[in-house]
């Protein structure tokens, strides 16, 4: 379970998030939403401690991310993450772009990683592209690879910010369709997403974040058939 | 018709001579480069502030001409420190500090062309700094920083000219040698000249080679 108790978090004079509480159980899928500096990324990188928190908590798994005790690297194996840009290591094959962190993160040997790496990358559909160079790939191809490489990692949570946003409309599909996939078979995932039609679609509860806080949160039927908050109202309005 | 006096005794002399040039440069270039590396990372990690010394101890060696550096450590070696060494190990202690200093400019560069989000990607599956380092940032940065480092190795190599103030007999010091004694100046220097190709021009191919493999991935 990740548990988001009053978090509060600042770049410089600006306060991104201002006291976000959130608790989401294993198997649910929530997706946040929200115009852009609302705090919604910045939330996910805190989540695996890549970025530091100002005050408040964040516990996964019982295991609270930012004490000081707390080995980030080993926490980080079982929260995964895929960005906005996929952020591919261009100078491995696609194959070996999913087997690194495996074999040198979790130990593996070179056959258990590349067994593991292959059935991900079938699994995203790019069981043909194993000896590929990820730049003779689409971006939506390295999107599903960095996918690949996330749960190769077999992480108990995934976190996906805005991972279509950066792709040109006609490979988005391919991207849901994987995140689809996923979250029918159970995985726990946050999503933040501007695809509202797909957050409709995928989640359990979507979260409105509206200039740092968590204005509304609800059903996707709820929020987006009835939204309670002004901004929330506002926000759906400009997006349709 | 052309004659000369150059016997095949000289020609292995001048063989010999480029033998020490090979010798010293890759001496300097090795060690010069795990000190770039080392002094690289140094200066990305802490930041220009606190690098400060670091930097300026290394502008020295990128600053004041070879030349001078190799007369300066080669007195203060023998005259203030009482150390008896070798003008050869004289030589290769400054080439190495001075690849060095060149070294860790073109490391720095190289880690800075990598792009933090994928470091970021690195680190957000649960890789520690010194894998991210070791199997990200130092392979993507060696591909930047290769172009550079051929032309300082090549540079280095023609640089180790300079060493025969420190009384060490390079390729450049036996061309002159025998200058003086067969008097035939621009033959020698042709044949000094192609010894030098010969010396760089594999190096030259090999880091083109490895450009266009790596253009190729």
């Amino acid at each position: 379970m990740i548990e988001i108790q009053n978090v509060r978090k600042s770049f410089g004079q600006l306060e991104v998030l201002k006291g976000i509480d959130l608790n989401v159980a294993k198997g649910e899928v929530v997706t946040v939403i929200g115009g852009s500096g609302s705090g919604k990324s910045t939330l996910l990188t805190c989540i695996n401690g890549l970025e530091p928190i100002d005050s408040g908590k964040i516990v996964v798994d019982g295991t609270e991310v930012h004490a000081k005790s707390t080995d980030l690297n080993k926490l980080r194996q079982k929260i995964g993450i895929v960005f906005q840009q996929w952020n591919a290591f261009p100078h491995l094959t696609v194959l070996e772009n999913v087997t690194l962190a495996p074999r040198k993160v979790l130990g593996m040997g070179k056959a258990e990683a590349e067994a593991i790496a292959e059935k991900q990358l079938k699994h995203v559909g790019l069981g043909d592209k194993l000896s590929t160079y990820p730049t003779r790939l689409s971006g939506g191809q390295q999107q599903r690879m960095a996918i690949a490489r996330a749960l190769a990692m077999s992480p108990d949570y995934m976190l996906f910010d805005e991972v279509t946003s950066a792709l040109d409309p006609q490979l988005v599909g391919e991207v849901l369709e994987t995140l689809k996939m996923l979250a029918e078979e159970g995985m726990t995932m946050i999503l933040v997403t501007h695809e509202m039609s797909f957050a409709r679609d995928v989640s359990d509860r979507v979260a409105f974040f509206h200039k740092g806080i968590m204005a509304e949160i609800g059903a996707p039927e709820q929020i987006f058939g009835d939204p309670q908050h002004e901004e929330t109202q506002k926000f759906l309005a400009s997006v349709r | 018709m052309f004659e000369t006096a150059l016997s095949v005794a000289d020609l292995m002399f001048l063989a010999k001579g480029a033998g020490i040039t090979i010798l010293v440069t890759a001496i300097s270039v090795v060690i010069g480069t795990v000190l770039g590396i080392i002094f690289g990372v140094i200066r990305v990690q802490l930041g220009a502030v606190y690098a400060a010394p670091l930097t300026f101890f290394l502008d020295i060696f990128r600053s004041v001409p070879l030349l001078i550096q190799l007369v300066l450590a080669n007195a203060f070696m023998g005259m203030v420190l009482q150390l008896q060494l070798s003008g050869f190990f004289v030589a290769c202690m400054v080439l190495s500090l001075y690849t060095a200093a060149y070294c860790a400019e073109i490391v720095r560069g190289g880690i800075d062309a990598v792009p933090p989000t994928t470091r970021r990607a690195a680190r957000s599956l649960g890789m520690t700094w010194g894998q991210d380092m070791r199997y990200i940032v130092l392979p993507l940065a060696t591909r930047v920083a290769l172009p550079s480092w051929i032309g300082l190795a090549l540079g280095v190599m023609k640089d180790s000219a300079l060493v025969y103030v420190v009384q060490v007999t390079e390729l450049l010091k036996s061309t002159q040698i025998l200058i003086t004694r067969l008097q035939e100046p621009l033959f020698l220097l042709l044949i000094c000249g192609a010894f030098y190709f010969i010396i760089s021009f594999p190096l030259a191919r090999f880091g083109g080679y490895l450009e266009k493999r790596w253009s190729n991935d």
